[in-house]
């Protein structure tokens, strides 16, 4: 018999909550960064961005926007990702690992404590982007804010956390060094988000195009592209809903279970 | 009395290819104190690792209350309470958080869980830390948040992994106080490893560990009397191969060369240095003579000290 999984899930949850709060600079880092690269680059680009083969078409400040958001999420993913290295240096994963609670729920906890760090930083960074450009500081950006947008939105960003969050404990679980961490960031999971739709319109052909495709991130961005657009005709071209919720489901799903497999397995020594 | 606390049968265990337990056997009484003795890389770690249920069973078995530590890894985690080496502390939350949060890990909630965090800190004399964040504090309070962490759910075994590691005297003396007082008022079972003598000094019983074999098992007073009356060290200036031979064909006595050292065990000892220094003027530079010690014992067992215990002892 073990204990309930809810307690020690919501506990370790709280945990990620607490300590982030703990960690200012973190926190504004990663509110910070998204918003100025928003800024920058949506006012950088205006000029020279044309979306292919729609007439009258998104500024870059509007087709940047989601990707903007996935990118918050996957600052989240990597900063709980680092905490899990955090724990383990710090000792408190080998008390963790020594209570009677199920290995899922050792996951869960960190996995949901992520994803909930994305999801809210996601929508604040939204938040702050609607009153920027009311201020008229960002050009003109179109968004379909109806609740059923918001819905979906906050669905895309959960389920895309989840998924990098899952993807970054695979990492983290086995690295004793957060400078090890860093190259799979910067090899990974920064790329991964760099050809995901968010930053660039996947071409039409060419291996750019498969990269593209094959990347499950990708499926999150379309997703998230698709609920926070005004203009169906924008976002056309991008894979189906349904697809972006299937590869986006299977993506995090494949990413919890091994996270708990190798959880399980693996009894840690400090 | 009831299960043994601990029983340990025929453990071994390895790392890849380094053996760092072997054949390793013996049990643990309800309500003891019992010490694991033995240099840096002996295996004390290891075992504790094992107990903990912080490394799998490899060969042997070993059961807690009868919880077999393979196939009811939760049910020993539920009965034994850890303090490790390095605490498990979250330096970012505050001594209180970091029991409450311990607390929901063991199913705990509410104002039961508030109580008893609350209890464990008057206690462990933390209550006016409570609410310090607990990276602010020193070594010594960082290492009571961690036995307050360790005794949250009652354990019926506590488990400690080298606890007085960066404890000045003072505080080493206010653990060991308490856990006798554990002992003695909660019944909780006590096993502690140590690589320091004087702690060793104040286990019930200790089972002494030295690469991986457990060497010697018993009271610290059956251990001291098993190597017999009392123990010479002779230091030299002349050939030390030399100086060993004369004494053992003119006493006929068991010379034993230990680290540029010899060592003599002997019933009425004081008889033998008065002889070994008239007999031996020149060769003989300092003798030391005394009743045995669990330093004694290691050697006796082992035929090497207990190396780098002289450093230690001051730490």
């Amino acid at each position: 018999m073990t204990n309930g999984m809810l307690l020690p899930v919501w506990s370790l949850t709280l945990r990620e909550l607490v300590r982030f709060v703990r960690q200012r600079s973190r926190a504004i880092g990663a509110f910070l960064q998204p918003v100025i690269f928003w800024v920058l680059f949506g006012t950088g680009f205006s000029e020279s961005f044309r979306m292919q083969g729609v007439e009258g078409g998104p500024s870059y400040a509007e087709f940047f926007l989601p990707g903007i958001a996935a990118m918050i999420v996957m600052f989240a993913a990597i900063f709980s990702a680092i905490s899990v290295i955090q724990d383990r240096n710090e000792g408190f994963l080998q008390g963790v690992l020594v209570a009677p609670v199920p290995r899922t729920a050792i996951v869960f906890g960190k996995l949901c404590g992520g994803t909930l760090l994305a999801v809210l930083q996601g929508l604040l960074f939204l938040g702050l982007a609607a009153a920027l450009h009311l201020a008229g500081l960002v050009p003109d950006v179109r968004w379909n804010l109806s609740f059923g947008s918001v819905v979906g939105t906050i669905a895309f960003l959960g389920l895309m956390g989840f998924a990098l969050c899952g993807l970054g404990y695979m990492f983290a679980w086995r690295l004793d060094s957060i400078q090890g961490f860093h190259a799979i960031m910067s090899v990974l999971l920064f790329p991964m988000w760099l050809l995901s739709g968010a930053f660039f319109e996947a071409p039409q052909s060419g291996w750019l195009k498969w990269v593209i495709a094959a990347n499950p991130l990708t499926y999150g961005v379309a997703g998230l592209k698709r609920v926070m657009a005004s203009d169906a005709a924008a976002v056309a071209h991008l894979p189906s809903m349904a697809l972006c919720v299937i590869v986006s489901v299977a993506f995090a799903v494949v990413c919890v279970g091994i996270d708990v497999a190798m959880t399980r397995k693996q009894r840690v020594s400090n | 009395m009831s299960a043994p606390a601990i029983r340990v049968e025929e453990v071994s265990f390895s790392y890849g290819e380094r053996q760092a337990l072997q054949n390793v056997s013996f049990v643990v009484q309800s309500g003891e104190i019992f010490g694991l003795l033995g240099p840096n890389g002996g295996g004390k770690t290891t075992l504790f690792r094992l107990l903990s249920t912080s490394l799998p069973v490899q060969a042997g078995s070993a059961f807690v209350f009868d919880h077999n530590l393979a196939s009811q890894p939760d049910a020993v985690r539920r009965v034994i309470g850890v303090t490790f080496q390095s605490p498990s502390v979250d330096p970012k939350l505050t001594v209180r958080e970091n029991l409450i949060y311990q607390g929901h890990l063991y199913g705990l909630t509410g104002a039961a869980l508030r109580k008893r965090a609350d209890t464990l800190l008057t206690r462990l004399g933390l209550q006016d830390r409570a609410s310090d964040i607990t990276q602010t504090l020193s070594g010594g309070l960082k290492r009571r948040v961690e036995i307050a962490k360790s005794l949250l759910h009652e354990p019926r075994i506590l488990l400690l992994d080298e606890p007085s590691t960066g404890l000045d005297p003072g505080a080493r003396h206010d653990l060991w106080r308490y856990l006798h007082q554990l002992r003695t008022e909660s019944e909780v079972t006590v096993l502690v490893t140590t690589h320091l003598m004087e702690e060793a000094e104040r286990c019930d019983r200790l089972g002494l560990l030295n690469l991986g074999e457990l060497v010697a098992l018993g009271t610290p007073d059956e251990l001291r009397t098993s190597v017999g009356g009392d123990c010479i060290t002779i230091r030299t200036t002349a050939a030390i191969g030399d100086l060993q031979r004369r004494i053992h064909d003119r006493f006929h006595v068991d010379v034993q060369e230990i680290d540029g050292a010899l060592r003599i065990e002997r019933t009425d000892g004081h008889e033998l240095v008065r002889d070994l220094v008239s007999a031996f003027p020149q060769e003989i530079k300092s003798v030391s003579f005394g009743k045995p010690t669990l330093e004694d014992v290691f050697i006796q067992r082992t035929g090497h000290r207990f190396w780098d215990e002289q450093s230690r002892m001051g730490n």
